[in-house]
């Protein structure tokens, strides 16, 4: 038996965030977890279960519905020389903190003229798909990523929600992760050493050279199936994970469209004005002569999040649709 | 309807500036009628329209700089009554797609007469890479767009393209039109020696019997009428071509064509800097006195800014003279698609051996640069031996 | 539990020397402020300008229970509390002018005063908005075990915002040490507190979260002081959270030049009456703990400091626009 082997073992992506937040814990006394339900009910999404009873209450802490309180708290502790991490339930009760994400902890460091950094993460479970309607169902990692002075990751993986977190706890200034709840009961094969990966860079998850699909969260893995559909028609598309919405790392996906010529950009968020409309506006100042065909976007249609099932899934991005478009773009391109 | 665009006047001429126009909406308009004129980076160049009517409308105001391929003009072609012309506040889009969560663009459909060259932004720069001209292109892709692989398919064996990323437009400095045009020879020599497997091949001539030919046919004529020795050169190459015809022509979409007739390029210094090669037209069918005429008024034109698009597009081979600058030997660089060119240096006397006797001679020394794509050596070999021959025999030109 | 109403003021306990301080420290912001005044009209200074006239009590008196360890959260109506606090009136009227040496580098201007040194965080220009990041602050020093006190300032107006509810709500519950003051001048911009408030005692509110809560006389420096010396005792001995309402006046507009059409020129002219600094010297004059040497003296040293500060921020320099993008993310990782 090879060690490698040995070490390998199988965990989900929640099972991953949760190692991420005890090993931060353990390795930080200045670390502490802070949102609805995070201690006694074991998080909303089951993600901190068992962390109470291991850390306990002051580090554990629960909060009150008061998302605007308790996140500015976040700042003022993080001003304050902890390390907090800020669990808001879901993105869509942001909202009620979106004054104190954008107004305070983008700007502190900037207004004071540099004296003053927000070394704060805060956590959001993000996206649609599972029949929550239209306020449980919000993405709005790009439009957070509007946002100068505060940086987004989406981790898709298994291997970045476990890795991602520690990443963003060194960061100097604050940190978002958006993590897609339709992703935590994902399995994945991680090795026992599993730790920290950088937060900057895209990834390629699949090259090829027809069509770069670039795209994040969880829509990575529709695009992942469509380019499988694809491969057996003889079209080779590679799938970019942005990994991180601001700053953008529009090197990796302009290397790959100077490669493809062709690109579609999946996202689970609205076309108009959303972060699809940023990336394809980065190809056509960065890679315009590169172009075979106009980039083109599959993105949510533009309506709240219907209930119903089959209302909910025409709305968002499909793999389907993806395969659809990517075969119009191939063929009717050359 | 017929489209007046903007031509593309050389292979390294990708947008031009329209000058004047020499119709107006209601003229009546011949094929080959000169109808405007256009700044390029070489010269001001009369444009001729290709098609028979009367001029519909003009699209393009004096002054008005358009890539290659932009419609200028719309002419009504004989047979066609009147239309009323499709305006641009009335798009017609379609009917919005049925099926759910792939929203596609908008598809706004541009009034006729708006219509261009479709090609997409890398299958552009591929075809200005390459020297093709995206008029020549048939586009497969939505409505007729060129792409890619179209390009691809027009040159198969065409080389990698370079993964250098165009100077953005800000960045490239302010440029007069000398500079824009050493950026045009620049183009083009760079791409010919990139793209070329050039083959030099060179022999010295006596002139003896052409200069002594020449000297007794000038006599006849009145001195603003007589020959310079370039233009026996000049018939003698029409003529060394059709014995080999494989000189003359094109390497085009990876294939060799060889011309039917043959139109000769011959390069003009321009006295502000820089060069052109007009072409002088079915060289073959015409003799010393014409040839002779036809260089003057070459000449004069392409120093004054009045040629003619087909003089600028149409040559099926270039000739370089150098004799006149002291130089004795020259190896050109052929000027793409063609792929051939003729290089002549100074006639000098010099010591020629001939039937075994030593004597002096007036001695030219003649090149040809040739496309190994297109030709083999022999073929080379077997063109200025006719030369020579040519040029021995001038009672022939 | 109901608010405690504070007695008489402790004045018969002031000496001359804290007398002189007091007195001292109110002209400072008066003249800072009135300087402001005549440089914004100058346009020497630009954008909103909230100046503090007619409430120099409340921000003097409370400070003078904090010691440099702790930390002040206030609003944009703030030049007299990080004056007060410690920031020069060079690098205050400094970044008022947009100049790089101003004490947030000329990027906060008159609502974003920021200083390191003295902990003082802002120059908060969204109403309620900082009283989260107070609890916050208070919070990380209850975590590490550090006994200090965060003292923040905000207006009335704040007390109808949700987030002043949270925060209150979240001090009480995790007994975080920090000191809310409200400075209640009676309007929020233009809006009375009548028309703003179904409940309009200030100190009832904070009451019925369990936080211990006082109101004070907020034209009184001497009553201010005492209020909030006993609060933050309170605070510094681990017994929670303290509130602390100041009932005061401002006698300016709200912003640098507002018409004014909110309230009665006759209701300023009462108020002006009680203003802080004129009963305080009548009341030491009277007590013979200040003499009209000692106002003239106190008058010609602050004038002199606030001729320095105009100097000093007109010889400032300009930040490069180059650095327009600096400081939008930390440079370097953290130590």
């Amino acid at each position: 038996m090879i060690d490698g082997e040995q070490a390998l073992r199988t965990i989900t992506y929640r099972e991953a965030v949760r190692e991420a937040l005890r090993e931060a814990l353990q390795k930080d006394e200045r670390v502490f977890l802070m949102g609805e339900d995070v201690g006694r009910y074991g998080g909303c999404f089951a993600v901190s279960k068992g962390l109470l009873e291991a850390f306990g209450p002051e580090r554990i802490r629960d909060t009150p519905l008061s998302e605007s309180g308790f996140v500015g708290a976040g700042i003022g502790a993080a001003l304050g020389g902890m390390r907090p991490i800020v669990e808001v339930m879901t993105v869509n009760f942001s909202l009620l903190c979106a004054d104190q994400i954008i107004n305070n902890a983008a700007v502190y460091l900037y207004m004071s003229g540099g004296q003053f950094n927000v070394p704060l993460v805060i956590r959001l479970a993000t996206g649609g798909g599972r029949q929550l309607a239209a306020q449980h169902s919000r993405s709005l990692e790009g439009w957070y990523a509007h946002i100068p002075g505060i940086k987004i990751l989406s981790p898709a993986t298994v291997e970045d929600a476990r890795g991602m977190l520690w990443t963003a706890l060194q960061d100097p200034d604050p940190v978002l992760i958006f993590e897609n709840s339709g992703l935590y009961n994902m399995e994945a094969t991680l090795g026992a050493d599993a730790g920290p990966v950088d937060i900057h860079q895209a990834r390629v998850r699949r090259a090829g050279r027809d069509i770069s699909i670039i795209t994040y969260s969880a829509s990575l893995y529709k695009a992942l199936e469509a380019a499988e559909t694809l491969a057996k028609e003889g079209i080779e598309a590679e799938v970019i994970d942005l990994r991180t919405l601001r700053p953008l790392d529009e090197r990796t996906f302009l290397e790959s469209v100077a490669r493809t010529h062709r690109a579609l950009i999946v996202d689970e968020g609205w076309r108009s004005g959303g972060i699809s409309a940023e990336i394809a506006s980065r190809i056509m100042e960065g890679a315009f002569y590169e172009l075979d065909a106009p980039v083109a976007r599959l993105c949510s249609q533009e309506a709240p999040m219907p209930y119903a099932k089959h209302m909910e899934d025409a709305v968002l991005p499909q793999a389907a649709g993806i395969v659809d478009l990517v075969r119009h773009m191939v063929n009717a391109h050359g | 309807m017929a489209e007046f665009r903007m031509p593309s006047l050389g292979s390294d001429m990708e947008a031009g500036t329209l000058l004047e126009w020499r119709v107006k909406p209601g003229d009546r308009v011949r094929r080959r009628d000169v109808i405007a004129v256009v700044e390029t980076e070489k010269a001001a160049i009369e444009i001729e329209v290709y098609a028979d009517g009367i001029v519909e409308r003009l699209l393009v105001q004096p002054g008005e700089k358009v890539p290659v391929g932009t419609v200028m003009a719309i002419i009504r072609t004989e047979a066609e009554p009147d239309t009323p012309r499709p305006t641009a506040s009335e798009p017609v889009s379609p009917p919005a797609p049925a099926k759910a969560a792939t929203p596609e663009p908008m598809e706004i459909q541009f009034p006729a007469a708006d219509r261009r060259i479709k090609a997409s932004p890398y299958a552009r720069r591929l075809a200005a890479h390459r020297g093709i001209d995206l008029g020549a292109v048939q586009g497969t892709g939505p409505g007729g767009a060129i792409s890619a692989a179209d390009i691809q398919r027009a040159v198969p064996s065409a080389p990698a393209e370079e993964k250098s990323r165009p100077v953005p437009a800000e960045d490239k400095p302010a440029e007069g039109p000398h500079t824009a045009m050493r950026r045009a020879i620049a183009a083009a020599m760079a791409r010919s020696k990139r793209e070329i497997p050039h083959a030099y091949f060179q022999t010295r001539i006596d002139m003896q019997r052409t200069l002594d030919w020449l000297a007794a046919e000038n006599l006849k004529r009145p001195i603003q009428n007589r020959i310079l020795p370039v233009v026996p050169l000049i018939r003698a190459v029409s003529l060394a071509l059709e014995e080999v015809p494989e000189l003359n022509g094109f390497w085009v979409e990876g294939r060799h064509r060889i011309a039917e007739a043959i139109h000769i390029g011959f390069v003009i210094n321009l006295r502000q800097g820089g060069l052109i090669a007009p072409a002088l037209l079915n060289t073959a069918q015409k003799g010393v006195d014409e040839l002779m005429a036809g260089l003057r008024d070459l000449i004069t034109r392409a120093r004054s800014g009045g040629l003619r698009s087909s003089e600028m597009t149409e040559a099926t081979i270039t000739i370089t003279n150098l004799g006149e600058r002291g130089v004795e030997t020259v190896f050109g660089i052929i000027y793409p698609p063609q792929v051939a060119l003729v290089g002549f240096g100074k006639i000098t006397d010099q010591p020629w051996c001939e039937n075994g006797m030593l004597g002096i001679r007036p001695i030219l020394t003649a090149t040809l640069s040739a496309d190994h794509r297109a030709v083999d050596g022999h073929r080379c070999a077997l063109f200025l031996d006719a030369l020579n021959r040519r040029l021995q025999e001038p009672s022939t030109l | 539990m109901k608010p405690k109403r504070t007695g008489k003021p402790e004045a018969a306990a002031v000496d001359r020397d804290h007398a002189l301080h007091l007195l001292r420290a109110m002209t400072r912001i008066r003249r800072l402020e009135e300087k402001c005044a005549e440089l914004y009209s100058a346009m020497k200074i630009r954008g909103f300008l909230h100046l503090y006239d007619g409430q120099e009590a409340v921000a003097v008196g409370v400070m003078q229970a904090l010691t440099p360890e702790d930390a002040v959260v206030a609003t944009y109506r703030e030049h007299a509390h990080a004056l007060i606090r410690g920031v020069s009136a060079g690098s205050i009227l400094a970044e008022m002018y947009g100049k790089q040496e101003g004490c947030s580098r000329g990027r906060g201007g008159s609502m974003h005063l920021f200083d390191q040194e003295t902990r003082f965080y802002g120059g908060n220009a969204i109403v309620g908005g900082g009283l989260p990041i107070a609890v916050g602050l208070a919070l990380a020093d209850k975590m590490q075990g550090r006994v200090r006190v965060t003292c923040c300032f905000f207006g009335e107006g704040a007390v109808a915002e949700g987030e002043f509810h949270e925060s209150l709500n979240l001090a009480v519950l995790w007994q975080v040490p920090v000191l809310f003051v409200c400075e209640n001048n009676l309007y929020a911009m233009g809006t009375a507190l009548e028309f703003e408030h179904a409940v309009t005692d200030i100190a009832r509110k904070a009451a019925c979260y369990d936080l211990p809560s006082t109101a004070v006389d907020g034209m009184d420096v001497l009553a201010v002081e005492t209020a909030a010396a006993r609060a933050v005792a309170a605070v510094r001995a681990g017994e929670g959270p303290q509130f602390l309402e100041c009932r005061t006046y401002r006698f300016r507009a709200h912003s640098m030049y507002d018409a004014e059409l909110y309230r009665s020129k006759d209701e300023v002219r009462q108020w002006k009456k009680r203003g802080p600094i004129a009963t305080f010297t009548q009341k030491m004059k009277r007590r013979g703990r200040l003499a009209d040497a000692d106002v003239k003296a106190i008058e010609g040293e602050v004038a002199r400091e606030i001729e320095g500060a105009v100097a000093f921020a007109e010889a400032c320099t300009w930040e490069p626009v180059e650095d327009a993008t600096r400081f939008v993310y930390s440079e370097g990782r953290m130590p």
